[in-house]
């Protein structure tokens, strides 16, 4: 759990001399730790500085954040401003690719055909979060398996290895939402990724049928649930 | 239901119940001027760079990766789908503002960027001990030989 980890060692380094601030979003953590400098950003979980590709507002926020370090006594706890919900920013508009192997499930067909945009995202960022289970080349092969497992096929056949299925998924988010990033008009809002990935692309409604299926199979929670976030059916 | 994440009066009283280790006092140090002060940045978003071996699933991984200034070639090693995962997809300064600083330094409103930054995974164990007693000093002392100032902290 994050917050409890920022704060956490906030204190181990305050105790060796460093000055800290902490960056939260959960104010009655840093509270209830007593942590030395925090300031409460009221952002969606994930969010830090608030709002990525604007630098402005991210110099905004460490500006309140150096703020801390003039007080003369601790704990404190300063709230940003600004709020931003989970709501507050436009949907992704990303265009998602013609079918163009009938003989492949849509969601297989999908990856394949967004591998282009995912290279052309890879060079110009040369960066990704792919890579802790799968490689992007293996996304379509990764997607069959789950197909299987919505045709019936018990979840431990299919080649997904033993505890990696969240990780699997990890992968197959990264590859669709680095892509969208670069595909995608305008600023990045508030889990604009995530609605685009579950409810738009035919991987992620492929993943959530999967997890359905798992869930009404008696499968154990803990293979399926985090799959997609807590609520989502 | 709603979904946990974008649920903000459900992580409100997460945030209000979840076990949290004591802290008797509160060690509080005041730094040189911010304009003299290098900064180093220490995310829990289990930051590596790529070819890294990452973090561990689970919550018994507290190693922690280093993070050099220049490095770039950043992934997010945490696959919680509980936070917003496409802002970092967009921008690494949202989580990691390493190009702000830089940007901080060259103005002068900071002393400077550290070499070297820190990623830690955010889930660990509920007593936190390993990150209190084993790699959280052992962070403390690199920064401290690197010549650290001041600590931002941020996480997932």
């Amino acid at each position: 759990m994050c917050p409890r980890t920022v704060c956490t060692l906030a204190h181990v380094f305050e105790s060796a001399g460093l000055a800290t601030v902490v960056l939260t979003p959960m104010r009655e953590v840093a509270e209830r730790m007593k942590v030395p400098r925090a300031l409460h950003t009221r952002f969606p979980v994930g969010l830090s500085l608030g709002k990525p590709r604007d630098h402005d507002f991210q110099h905004e926020v460490l500006s309140a954040a150096f703020d801390l370090l003039k007080e003369p006594e601790g704990p404190v706890i300063t709230e940003f401003p600004v709020h931003i919900g989970p709501t507050d920013g436009e949907p992704l508009v990303c265009p998602l690719p013609p079918r163009l192997n009938r003989e492949l499930h849509p969601a297989v067909d999908e990856a394949q055909a967004l591998k282009a945009a995912y290279d052309r995202a890879y060079q110009k960022n040369q960066r990704t979060s792919i890579g802790m289970q799968i490689n992007a080349a293996e996304v379509p092969e990764a997607l069959a398996k789950f197909v299987r497992i919505v045709d019936g096929e018990a979840w431990d056949t299919v080649g997904i290895p033993d505890g990696r299925m969240y990780s699997t998924v990890h992968d197959i988010r990264c590859y669709y939402e680095e892509l969208a990033c670069e595909l995608a008009e305008g600023p990045i809002g508030p889990w604009a990724t995530e609605a685009w990935f579950y409810d738009q692309t035919g991987a992620g409604k492929l993943i959530l049928e999967a997890r359905r299926v798992m869930r009404d199979n008696g499968v154990d929670q803990s293979t399926w649930f985090g799959l997609a976030p807590a609520g989502r059916e | 239901m709603s979904v946990f994440g974008k649920d903000e009066a459900a992580i409100g009283k997460f945030a209000a119940s979840v076990p949290v280790p004591e802290f008797e006092t509160t060690s509080f140090n005041t730094p040189n001027a911010l304009s003299e002060a290098r900064i180093a940045i220490v995310t829990t978003a289990a930051l590596h760079q790529e070819g890294r071996a990452g973090f561990e699933l689970g919550d018994d991984d507290y190693h922690f990766e280093t993070l050099p200034r220049d490095a770039r070639d950043l992934a997010l090693g945490h696959h919680s789908v509980n936070f917003d995962r496409g802002g970092f997809a967009a921008d690494i300064n949202v989580v990691y503002p390493i190009d702000r600083l830089e940007e901080l330094a060259k103005q002068g409103v900071i002393g400077g960027v550290a070499d070297n930054h820190y990623a830690f995974a955010g889930n660990q164990s509920d007593t936190v001990s390993e990150i209190r007693l084993d790699s959280g000093p052992q962070c403390a002392s690199n920064m401290l030989a690197e010549g650290v100032d001041v600590v931002l902290l941020t996480g997932t």
